[in-house]
């Protein structure tokens, strides 16, 4: 009888406190995320000093209510895996220190993980990795193409050169006066408009797959500049529209390209700004010409921050070997191809 | 009663074990190095020497504060998880009153500081006797200038210690005068074992234990005055 793996992850990164327990990398045993949104609203976005501190309020509640959820203790156990980077310093170092508390406790591996290795690992709870794969990779920090080759493998052939898309939308939400997080309300409104502004579609230079949201960003500030001053009305739900199909638009014809270009049996969604329907749809409308390519799109509660991801990633650099110290840091600008 | 105390609240590293009143091993690093990569090997050498596994310790104490807020963050963590998870007792101690309990006096009152910056500094003020520490004004975030004002109402000499006093000695000699003693290098951090001997006495919930910052985070603070000139306009 094979023997069945069991991981303990812990994610902070950014403002989610979370734990799972994940039985063979891709079952959810337990899964539990603490959001701290609610705190950051009052402040139009996250504040690292604010994240910290919840963090550390809330590990043990989380952790503790982790175990009681899977009616498991440490003892069932066969690592623990954390998120060490990208994020937010002071937030990674309290999963982190907790982590290596557990593992030191009850002499269990300890596995740190990259934050973004952990967003594509969450398609693995929903579907097997079929390799060569491509996944987008979309949220309020990152909006990365990323190329698997084989598991523990990431090559990032695309990556924004300024503003991460989930950042543009919450910049764009600010110029619309929508509340913080931004990204869900501006989809809202997109689809109760039409895409009548016609706004920039930057593609960069031939052939790259690189992104830039910022030149798309200011044209949305700068029509709704010109518009106030020949004293015109803006429509929301068309700027949003507008706005969004530009967005959606050069993230689908990129991730197209690149499937062809490599060759790929599956394309993964990943990352918060996934929940995004308009993305979601475009997507799927493309890649429903081809059939060779399958494409996989977490459910919400898998797109956005925790730790099931975390501890899927984890249960592959478990069987690899990989190790990390009772030294371990975070690393608030970890590279996911040297990591 | 095998214990565990760690203290990273300034950027000295402080671990002690004891077992019930025999102190088994102290380690003090005072260096301006990352606790975050320290910490953890520290606990691991050190109760490897003392010969202690996890599974043995039967208590954690811990300092949560005030001082640097990643360095009590960390501490914090550390001590609360390995309690909950090797399911035994915490201690949760002010980092200052174990300053305050490192000076080897009887009957004087004891004046703990981190430096704060800018003219402020975390402190409080104590009564060490017979071996005990007993908190006679309690810990906060002051300006130098308004915390000597107060000393000065106590109309005794207070024994200041901790190696960052001496960035406000002279400030505190000015208005102080010989009110104002200062241990300097006799006592520069927390000794683990003073840490130990305060935390023995101490119960707390792991799930509950949290920083004690002294200071609001700066956008709370921010958010607060802004609010309250809003309520003020609206008047
Ligand atoms: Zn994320």
């Amino acid at each position: 009888m094979e023997k069945n793996t069991y991981v303990f992850g812990i994610e902070t990164s950014c403002d989610e406190t979370a734990a799972a327990i994940v039985k063979n990398g891709t079952e959810i045993v337990a899964n539990v995320v603490s959001s701290q949104i609610e705190s950051h609203k009052r402040f139009g976005g996250v504040v690292p000093e604010i994240a910290s501190r919840h963090h550390v309020e809330q590990i043990i509640a989380v952790l503790n209510e982790t175990l009681e959820q899977a009616g498991l203790t440490f003892k069932a156990m066969d690592a623990i895996a954390v998120t060490k980077g990208p994020g937010l310093v002071g937030a990674l170092l309290i999963g982190v220190n907790a982590a290596k508390a557990i593992a030191f406790a009850h002499n269990l591996p300890l596995i740190g993980v990259h934050h973004i290795a952990g967003h594509i690992y969450a398609n693995r709870l929903v579907k097997e990795m079929a390799f060569p794969l491509l996944s987008l990779v979309v949220s309020g920090g990152h909006t990365e193409l990323v190329y698997m080759k084989e598991h523990g493998s990431f090559e990032v052939i695309g990556e924004t050169r300024d503003d991460a898309a989930g950042e543009a939308y919450d910049k764009v939400a600010r110029t619309l006066n929508l509340p913080y997080p931004g990204g869900p309300h501006i989809d809202r409104l997109a689809a109760q408009g039409e895409d009548t502004y016609k706004l920039p579609r930057v593609r960069l230079e031939e052939g790259s797959y690189d992104f830039s949201f910022s030149g798309l960003k200011s044209a949305v500030i700068n029509t709704v500049h010109n518009a106030e001053q020949r004293g015109e009305e803006i429509v929301p739900e068309n700027l949003a529209a507008s706005f969004q199909a530009s967005v959606v638009d050069v993230l689908t014809e990129k991730t197209i390209r690149a499937a062809k270009e490599y060759g790929v049996k599956q394309v993964l969604l990943s990352g918060g700004v996934a929940a995004n329907k308009g993305l979601r749809t475009s997507l799927e409308n493309a890649f429903a010409d081809f059939k060779s390519i399958e494409l996989v799109i977490p459910p919400l509660f898998l797109c956005t921050d925790n730790a099931a991801m975390i501890a899927a990633a984890g249960t592959i650099l478990f069987e690899q070997g990989k190790r990390d110290g009772m030294d371990m840091n975070g690393h608030p600008g970890l590279d996911i191809e040297a990591f | 009663m095998k214990t565990l105390a760690i203290d990273t609240s300034t950027y000295t590293l402080s671990i002690g074990l004891a077992d019930g009143d025999v102190i088994l091993a102290e380690q003090v690093t005072n260096v301006k190095k990352n606790h975050s990569i320290r910490v953890m090997p520290a606990i691991q050498t050190l109760m490897n020497e003392a010969d202690i596994k996890p599974e043995d310790l039967e208590k954690i104490i811990v300092t949560n504060g005030p001082g640097s807020y990643t360095g009590v963050r960390i501490g914090v963590t550390i001590a609360k998880t390995l309690a909950w998870t090797l399911n035994i007792p915490l201690a949760a101690v002010s980092g200052l009153a174990s300053l305050a309990a490192s000076a080897p006096v009887a009957d004087k009152l004891v004046c703990p500081v981190f430096d704060a910056r800018r003219g402020r500094i975390f402190t409080g003020l104590y009564r060490l006797s017979n071996g005990a520490v007993q908190p006679v004004l309690e810990d906060r975030n002051v300006s130098v200038a308004e915390w000597c004002t107060e000393l000065l109402l106590q109309k005794e000499p207070v024994l200041f210690v901790g190696q960052e006093s001496k960035i406000h000695e002279k400030i505190i000699a000015e208005q102080m005068g010989e009110q104002a003693v200062f241990a300097g290098r006799a006592v520069p951090y927390t000794r683990p074992a003073a840490l130990l001997a305060l935390g023995a006495a101490v119960e707390s919930n792991p799930t509950e234990v949290v920083p004690n910052y002294a200071r609001l985070a700066e956008a709370e603070a921010k958010w607060i005055e802004a609010n309250e000139k809003k309520a003020a306009g609206r008047e």
